[in-house]
């Protein structure tokens, strides 16, 4: 009986520290990134800009791809593709001379939004492994077209002449700018994200992915609602491919890769799955360790791989989870 | 003219896909059998490349390094199986995709540590490095008829074993519902080491028997890997029936593809755009008949499990 008791009381007292442990740690990063810029006035600031931007770029993807993962139970391989879609889309245009922002941004999420209604209708009829082998394999019907696409690089890849123009100004070239473009991008989709969670909408997708039989049973229908999330985490993904390709200044069927996909959800998982704020925490410690690593030895990739393994087997709730955060 | 071009391109087709069942036949069973995925099943094919390579040329001749690299291959499966694998049966898929994707990772590295990122070359065999007339004006070489007929060989050889033994039958039974045969007192985990062992060594097989004809190199691994899956999702999982016949299909659909689409779009549009849309166009013909299997089939063409 004292047990019980015990076991009842110790959640309750855990719980508020822990909820206000999950509300400050968000308020954190974010803060630190408005103010990484500042902090470095003095330094080598255009190195660690760029490197920075890159954390925040991927982590918009990893982040989108949680919505589907971490609140919808939806592994999907084929992520990658939206970033390519968003990353081709500002690329190809600019090779035309269309170099307006606003109009490569639309295009961008219109070809995303296609897409991802298109595949999404079709794999969300499998469940579980298919679900899997199928998003992978839209994922390289993709990879693949790229890399025939002759006029704009096929294997190659493209460079862009220049980085978006918004209303006919260049100042995404500045890379200050571009960096609280991409600050400004990121807390939008977490915010975005955030309140998507917490809505009706969410709590529903999470009771399909604890139990979709019975959540057909009180009256939802689950393909609508996961379709739904798919093209919301398509749509944020296309538009983090808009950012990677102006920051990078260059695109390539690599961007697509199936490899890719693997490591946004190795992001993921590592960052912590199901809080958001996780996939951040994941994109700054893999670009982190694989810059790192990547200065000390060529063979970075074999101590990289081993690491991701150990994650995978111990540590659960990713680094996310360290902190306290729950899933 | 354009008959034997088709012919060799038939035979081309049917080499690609036998080389693909040998490595499905294992991927299938593995994930029937333990519903585990193995992303790195592709790295075992690159690995039975590379051992048949290096050991090649240190013994000088293939038949003796391919008699020592399989028997590596084998070794080289059942030690990723004891260190890894073993301890992610129980997870969810997530955690398999992830762990085996850094095995992938590491591994591809690995190789291009050992044994340089320069391509290796295999020579064919000096008594099988020719080739035959088929029919008139047909040459066809030996060493992709040899792949042929070993790929047959094996694909009848599992069949047997599959259908015909006790073993088989095992395996049949734990494709369709391993807790049922674990509780029938069969040690479910000695029965899957024998699988994924070999599976792992047929994977390898398939790389060392193209090593000749390929370059051997790192990453070999990655695009086959992906291919085989595609096989044994349209194939259904668990079933080598199913693997065979849908890596068959895929590897004629794919050179086929490759072959006729510009010839075929020429009809339609003027030859350049034909030539680039078919080219644009065949790589992704495979996907899309994936595709289209699981939105008729969703559990693929022959399910093990019912």
């Amino acid at each position: 009986m004292n047990n019980l008791v015990d076991l009842d009381a110790a959640p309750a007292l855990a719980t508020p520290t822990r909820a206000r442990r999950t509300r400050i740690l968000p308020v954190i990063i974010f803060a630190a990134f408005a103010l990484v810029p500042l902090a470095l006035l003095l330094g080598p600031q255009s190195y660690v800009l760029a490197v920075v931007t890159r954390i925040m770029i991927l982590a918009l993807g990893a982040m989108s791809l949680d919505l589907l993962i971490g609140y919808g139970a939806m592994i999907s391989f084929g992520h990658a593709a939206f970033v390519g879609l968003g990353a081709y889309s500002v690329a190809i245009l600019a090779s035309h001379g269309i170099t307006d922002g606003f109009v490569q941004l639309a295009v961008a999420l219109a070809t995303s939004l296609i897409f991802a209604l298109f595949t999404g209708a079709i794999s969300l009829r499998t469940k579980g492994v298919y679900f899997i082998m199928i998003t992978l394999a839209f994922g390289q019907m993709l990879f693949f077209l790229t890399t025939s696409l002759a006029a704009y690089g096929g294997d190659d890849g493209l460079t862009l002449a220049a980085r978006s123009t918004f209303f006919s100004l260049k100042f995404m070239k500045n890379d200050l700018a571009m960096y609280y473009v991409t600050f400004g991008t990121l807390l939008g989709a977490y915010l975005l994200l955030r309140a998507i969670v917490a809505s009706r909408f969410g709590r529903v997708l999470r009771g399909i992915r604890e139990n979709p039989v019975r959540m057909e049973a009180i009256g939802f229908a689950p393909y609508r609602y996961q379709l739904t999330a798919y093209v919301i985490a398509g749509l944020i993904a296309g538009g983090s491919g808009f950012l990677l390709a102006n920051q990078t200044e260059f695109v390539s069927p690599a961007y697509t890769a199936w490899q890719r996909s693997g490591e946004l959800i190795f992001v993921l998982v590592l960052g912590g799955l199901g809080s958001l704020h996780g996939a951040i925490l994941g994109a700054a410690a893999f670009t982190l360790l694989a810059d790192i690593l990547s200065h000390y030895t060529e063979n970075w990739a074999m101590i990289f791989g081993p690491i991701l393994i150990l994650v995978v087997l111990f540590v659960r709730g990713g680094i996310n989870g360290l902190f306290g955060g729950k899933p | 003219m354009t008959l034997t071009l088709a012919l060799v391109q038939i035979l081309n087709g049917l080499q690609f896909g036998l080389i693909l069942f040998l490595i499905a036949a294992g991927l299938t069973l593995v994930f029937g059998v333990m519903d585990f995925i193995n992303l790195a099943h592709g790295v075992q094919y690159m690995v039975g490349a590379y051992f048949v390579a290096a050991f090649t040329a240190m013994t000088g001749g293939f038949f003796t390094g391919l008699a020592l690299a399989l028997p590596a291959a084998l070794i080289f499966g059942l030690l990723l199986e004891l260190l890894i694998f073993r301890h992610l049966y129980d997870r969810d898929h997530l955690d398999q995709v992830l762990a085996t994707f850094g095995v992938i990772i590491f591994l591809n590295q690995a190789v291009k540590f050992v044994w340089g990122a320069a391509p290796l070359n295999v020579p064919i065999p000096d008594a099988l490095s020719g080739a035959i007339e088929i029919t008139d004006g047909l040459l066809y070489p030996v060493w992709r008829l040899i792949i042929i007929a070993v790929g047959l060989l094996v694909g009848l050889a599992l069949y047997l074993v599959v259908n015909k033994t006790k073993l088989g039958m095992l395996v049949r039974a734990g494709a369709s519902n391993a807790p049922i045969v674990s509780a029938l007192g069969v040690n479910i985990r000695l029965l899957f080491t024998i699988v994924f062992g070999v599976g792992a060594m047929l994977a390898g097989f398939a790389g060392a028997m193209i090593a000749p004809i390929l370059s051997v190199e790192p990453g070999m691994g990655d695009n086959v890997l992906i291919l085989a899956f595609v096989v044994i999702v349209i194939g259904g999982i668990g079933s080598i029936r199913g693997a065979f016949i849908a890596a068959l299909l895929i590897g004629l659909v794919d050179t086929l593809g490759r072959f006729f689409a510009p010839t075929l779009l020429r009809a339609l549009l003027d030859p350049s755009a034909a030539s680039q849309t078919g080219r644009a166009i065949a790589p992704m013909l495979i996907y899309i008949l994936m595709a289209a299997v699981l939105f008729f089939r969703p559990s693929g063409l022959f399910p093990a499990k019912k």
